[in-house]
C-alpha cells in the first residue's frame, strides 16, 4: 500500500486543529469546568518550574498535535476518504483513548505525579487525573472528548 | 442563638498571616476566621469573622479551658500561639509558606497554602480540629471527596481545596466539614495543610519533615527581608512589624498594596460604617512610597510605583479613588444580606462604592508619589512623563469643582481645603519636575493655576477667627488631613498659619494619645459614631516632630503605640474609651503612618529632617 500524503496540508491543519483543541480546553479551564491542562501536565514532566512547564508544555503539546495529525491523515489516506464526520469519529476514539487508557496510567509515566496508591513524595506531588480524568472535575471527560472531536472534525473537513 | 458577642472575638484578638497575594486572620482561639483565595479580594473560603454560623472556619484548639500567649517568631510573619491547659501546653504554628523565587523553580508548590503545625511541648493535651470551608462568602458548602493518602478534596468551579493531615480527620455526616479529636503527649508533633489550586492539576502538599523545611524556609524568607530594614532606632520592633505587615499585604504579582485584607469590619459596632478595604487607595501612594524608600525597600518601592502608574494609566486623565490589585477601577459595591456581619453589624459589603467618587486630592498624592520616586531613582520614563502631564492638565481643568474629599464622605460634594491644596501641590511638583528636566509641561499655565489655587486656599480655606485651616472653604470645622500639608510641601510646619492650625486641631481632635479625623458628630452622611483614626494619631506626632517638640512627639508616639494589640498590629480605628479596635484589620495606612512618624522623629532628633523634603536633582545628561 502506498500513500500520497499531503504533508504540508496535514501540518497546517494539524497545527490549526491543535490550536482549536487547546482553545477549547483553556476555555473550559477558564470557565471553571475542568482543571485538565495538557500543557502543564506535559511540561511538568520536564521541569518543576510552573512558568517554564507551561511554556515548554505548550510547545510540546502543539508538536504532539501536529504528529497526531499525521496519524489522522494516514487513516484518511488508507481509506482514501477524508470527511468531517470521519475525522470526528477518529476524534472520539482519540479522546476516549486518552481519557480511559492514558490518564489512569499517567502516574506511572509522569515523573512528578503522585501514585494513586500512595501519598505524595518530595519528587511526586502532582495530583493524578484518575479514571477519565474525573479528579480534575466532573466535566473533564465531556470537555476533553468535545475538544478532540473538534480536532478530528477540522482535520477531516480541511485535509 | 448564643449572645452575639460571645461568638465573635474582639478585632484586636486576631493576627494576620499571608503570602504576599492573600491573607488569613487567626484568632487567639486558634481559629482561622477569615481567608480569601486566590487573592486578597477573592470571595472567602472562611468568613466566620462576618458570620459565626455561616462563614466557615478552620480551628485547632484544646478541648479544655486554656490560657493563651502568642507572638510572631522574631522578624517574621510566622504566628506562634501557645495554649496552656491544666494538663499541658500545646503550641500551634501558623504560616502561609513563602520562599525566595529560586525555590519555586526547584520544586512544585501549591498555588496557596496554609501550613499548621501543632505540637505538645509539655504534659498532654486533648485537642480538636474543625475544618469547615464555606466558599463564596459562606454561600457554598462545597462537596467533599476523601482520596485517602492524597487528602480531602473540595472541588468547586475549577478550583480545588485540599486538606492533608497527620491527625486522623473524619467527615461530618451530610456536610463538607472535617473533624478530629486527639490527645497529644509531650514531644508529639503533627502538621495539617490546606492548599488551593485553580485551573490546573493540584500540587499535593507534603507533611512531616518536608513541611518542617518549608516552615524553616518561610522563617528564613521573612527574616532575610526584615533584616534589610534600614531603621535601627528605639522603635525598631514596631517599625519592623509594620514593614512586615505592609509586605504581607503587598500583592507581589503587581506590586499593589491593599489597604487591609478584610471587608466590613465595622467602624462602629451596630452601625453602617462597613467597607471593603481589599483594594488599593491612591491617597496612600506618596506616604507609602516614602515609608518603603526610607526603610531601604527600593524594590518594593519601584514595584509599587510601577503598579500606581500602570493602574492609573487605564483611567487617566481621570483618577479613580481606588483600584484592585491588577489596576481595575470598576469595583462595584454590593451587599451580602445572607451574612449577619461582625457582631451583627450589617451590612457586609464587597466592592467599594467610593470608586465612583471624585477626590481631587488624589492628583496631588499621585504626583507627589512620582516626585518621591524621581527624587530616589533620578529617572522617569517618557510614558510616565506623558501620563503625569495629562494629570496636570486635568487638575487645571477641574480644581474648581467640589469633591467628596479624602475621607470619602457620603454627604455629597464640597470644596474641601485639603483637596484644593493638593491640586496646588500637584502643579507645583510638576513644575519642579519640568525644571529638573524630567518632563515638559506648560509651566506658565501651571504656575498661574497653582498661584490661583493657593490664593483661594489661603483666603477661603483658612478661618481667621479659628486661626486654623478648615475642612471646607468658608467653613469652621477642623480636619486631620490638614496636618499633612507640610508632608506634601504645601507649607512649612513652622509657618505661622500651620502652627496655629496644629494647635487648634490638637485641641479639638486629640484624646488620650489618639486623634479623630474630624470632630465626632460631624455630618459625613452616615448616622453612627466612629472611633479615633489610627493614622491621624501618627500625623499628630509627626507634626510635633516637625515643630521640634520632640519630647511631646515621643510621649504621644509611645501612647499611640500602646494601643497596638499584643502582636504590634493596628486596625483602622481605635475606641479611645476602651482601646478596642474598630474597622478593617490590619490597616496598611495606619502602619505607614507609624513608620513615617518614627522616621520623622528620628530625623528631627538627628537634625536631618530637611532630607525628607529635599528637591529632585536635575536630570543627568
Amino acid at each position: 500500500m502506498t500513500f500520497a500524503l499531503d504533508v504540508g496540508s496535514a501540518l497546517l491543519w494539524g497545527l490549526f486543529a491543535t490550536g482549536v483543541l487547546t482553545l477549547l480546553m483553556a476555555t473550559g479551564q477558564g470557565m471553571g469546568w475542568s482543571r485538565m491542562s495538557f500543557p502543564f501536565m506535559i511540561g511538568s514532566m520536564i521541569t518543576s518550574h510552573r512558568g517554564r512547564a507551561m511554556a515548554l508544555g505548550f510547545a510540546l503539546h502543539l508538536g504532539f498535535g501536529v504528529v497526531f495529525a499525521l496519524l489522522y491523515v494516514l487513516v484518511f489516506e488508507s481509506w482514501q476518504w477524508s470527511v468531517w464526520w470521519l475525522g470526528g469519529l477518529l476524534g472520539v476514539f482519540h479522546g476516549l483513548f486518552i481519557l480511559i487508557v492514558v490518564m489512569p496510567m499517567l502516574p506511572d509515566l509522569h515523573p512528578r505525579m503522585a501514585s494513586k496508591h500512595h501519598g505524595p513524595t518530595p519528587t511526586r506531588q502532582l495530583e493524578p487525573p484518575g479514571f477519565m480524568a474525573l479528579n480534575y472535575g466532573r466535566n473533564t471527560p465531556a470537555l476533553t472528548l468535545a475538544a478532540h472531536v473538534a480536532y478530528g472534525i477540522l482535520l477531516g473537513a480541511f485535509y | 442563638m448564643p449572645d452575639a458577642d460571645d461568638r465573635y472575638a474582639p478585632i484586636e484578638d486576631y493576627a494576620v498571616i499571608g503570602d504576599c497575594a492573600s491573607a488569613a486572620l487567626v484568632g487567639k482561639n486558634g481559629s482561622i476566621d477569615w481567608l480569601c483565595w486566590p487573592r486578597f479580594d477573592s470571595p472567602s473560603v472562611f468568613a466566620a469573622l462576618l458570620d459565626a454560623e455561616k462563614g466557615g472556619c478552620f480551628q485547632i484548639r484544646p478541648v479544655d479551658d486554656f490560657t493563651v500567649e502568642r507572638r510572631y517568631l522574631p522578624d517574621t510573619n510566622v504566628l506562634e500561639t501557645t495554649f496552656t491547659t491544666d494538663t499541658g501546653v500545646l503550641r500551634l504554628t501558623d504560616v502561609m509558606p513563602v520562599a525566595e523565587r529560586a525555590a519555586y523553580r526547584r520544586e512544585l508548590w501549591p498555588t496557596h497554602e496554609i501550613l499548621r503545625k501543632i505540637e505538645c511541648v509539655e504534659g498532654s493535651v486533648e485537642m480538636n480540629v474543625v475544618c469547615d470551608p464555606r466558599l463564596e462568602y459562606g454561600q457554598i458548602d462545597p462537596p467533599l471527596e476523601d482520596r485517602g493518602p492524597h487528602g480531602f478534596f473540595y472541588n468547586h468551579k475549577g478550583a480545588v481545596l485540599i486538606v492533608r493531615s497527620e491527625l486522623p480527620l473524619t467527615q461530618s455526616r451530610g456536610r463538607g466539614a472535617l473533624y478530629g479529636q486527639q490527645t497529644l503527649h509531650e514531644g508529639e508533633r503533627h502538621f495539617l495543610s490546606l492548599t488551593f489550586d485553580e485551573g490546573e492539576p493540584a500540587v499535593l502538599p507534603l507533611l512531616g519533615d518536608h513541611a518542617e523545611r518549608k516552615l524553616a524556609r518561610s522563617i528564613d524568607y521573612w527574616r532575610d527581608w526584615a533584616g534589610r530594614c534600614a531603621y535601627e532606632g528605639p522603635y525598631r520592633d514596631a517599625v519592623v512589624r509594620s514593614a512586615l505587615t505592609l509586605k504581607l499585604m503587598t500583592f507581589a504579582p503587581s506590586g499593589a498594596i491593599v489597604a487591609a485584607p478584610t471587608t466590613s469590619l465595622p467602624e462602629a459596632i451596630g452601625g453602617e460604617r462597613n467597607w471593603d478595604y481589599r483594594y488599593c487607595w491612591l491617597r496612600d501612594a506618596a506616604l507609602t512610597l516614602r515609608a518603603l524608600y526610607e526603610l531601604g525597600y527600593e524594590a518594593e518601592g519601584r514595584a509599587f510605583f510601577s503598579w500606581l502608574l500602570h493602574a492609573t494609566r487605564l483611567t487617566a486623565p481621570r483618577l479613580s479613588v481606588l483600584y484592585d490589585v491588577h489596576g481595575n477601577s470598576n469595583v462595584e459595591e454590593r451587599t451580602l444580606p445572607h451574612l449577619e456581619g461582625y457582631r451583627q453589624s450589617p451590612p457586609v459589603r464587597v466592592g467599594n462604592g467610593a470608586h465612583g467618587q471624585l477626590q481631587l486630592d488624589t492628583y496631588g498624592e499621585l504626583i507627589s508619589a512620582a516626585y518621591e520616586f524621581v527624587r530616589r531613582e533620578e529617572r522617569l520614563d517618557s510614558w510616565h512623563a506623558r501620563l503625569l502631564k495629562s494629570l496636570g492638565d486635568e487638575v487645571c481643568e477641574r480644581w474648581r469643582e467640589p469633591d467628596e474629599g479624602i475621607w470619602e464622605v457620603r454627604s455629597g460634594r464640597h470644596h474641601h481645603t485639603f483637596s484644593k491644596a493638593m491640586c496646588c501641590v500637584a502643579l507645583e511638583r510638576l513644575v519642579a519636575l519640568h525644571e529638573a528636566g524630567y518632563l515638559r509641561v506648560n509651566t506658565d499655565r501651571y504656575r498661574d493655576e497653582a498661584e490661583t489655587i493657593r490664593a483661594a486656599v489661603e483666603e477661603q480655606g483658612y478661618n481667621e477667627e479659628m486661626e486654623s485651616y478648615v475642612a471646607t472653604f468658608d467653613g469652621d470645622r477642623v480636619d486631620a488631613s490638614l496636618l499633612l500639608l507640610p508632608f506634601y510641601g504645601y507649607t512649612e510646619a513652622t509657618a505661622p498659619r500651620m502652627k496655629s492650625t496644629f494647635v487648634r486641631h490638637h485641641e479639638e481632635l486629640a484624646q488620650d494619645g489618639l486623634l479623630y479625623r474630624y470632630p465626632p458628630g460631624t455630618d459625613d452622611g452616615l448616622s453612627s459614631e466612629e472611633g479615633a483614626f489610627g493614622i491621624c494619631s501618627f500625623w499628630d506626632e509627626e507634626m510635633f516632630a516637625r515643630l521640634g517638640r520632640l519630647e511631646e512627639a515621643q510621649e504621644n508616639l509611645d501612647r499611640t503605640l500602646a494601643y497596638a494589640n499584643d502582636l504590634g498590629l493596628f486596625a483602622e480605628e481605635i475606641d479611645p474609651e476602651t482601646g478596642a479596635f474598630l474597622g478593617n484589620f490590619p490597616q496598611a495606612f495606619t502602619h505607614v503612618g507609624l513608620i513615617n512618624a518614627v522616621l520623622t522623629l528620628q530625623k528631627a532628633r538627628d537634625g536631618t529632617l530637611a532630607t525628607l523634603d529635599e528637591p529632585v536633582e536635575h536630570v543627568r545628561s
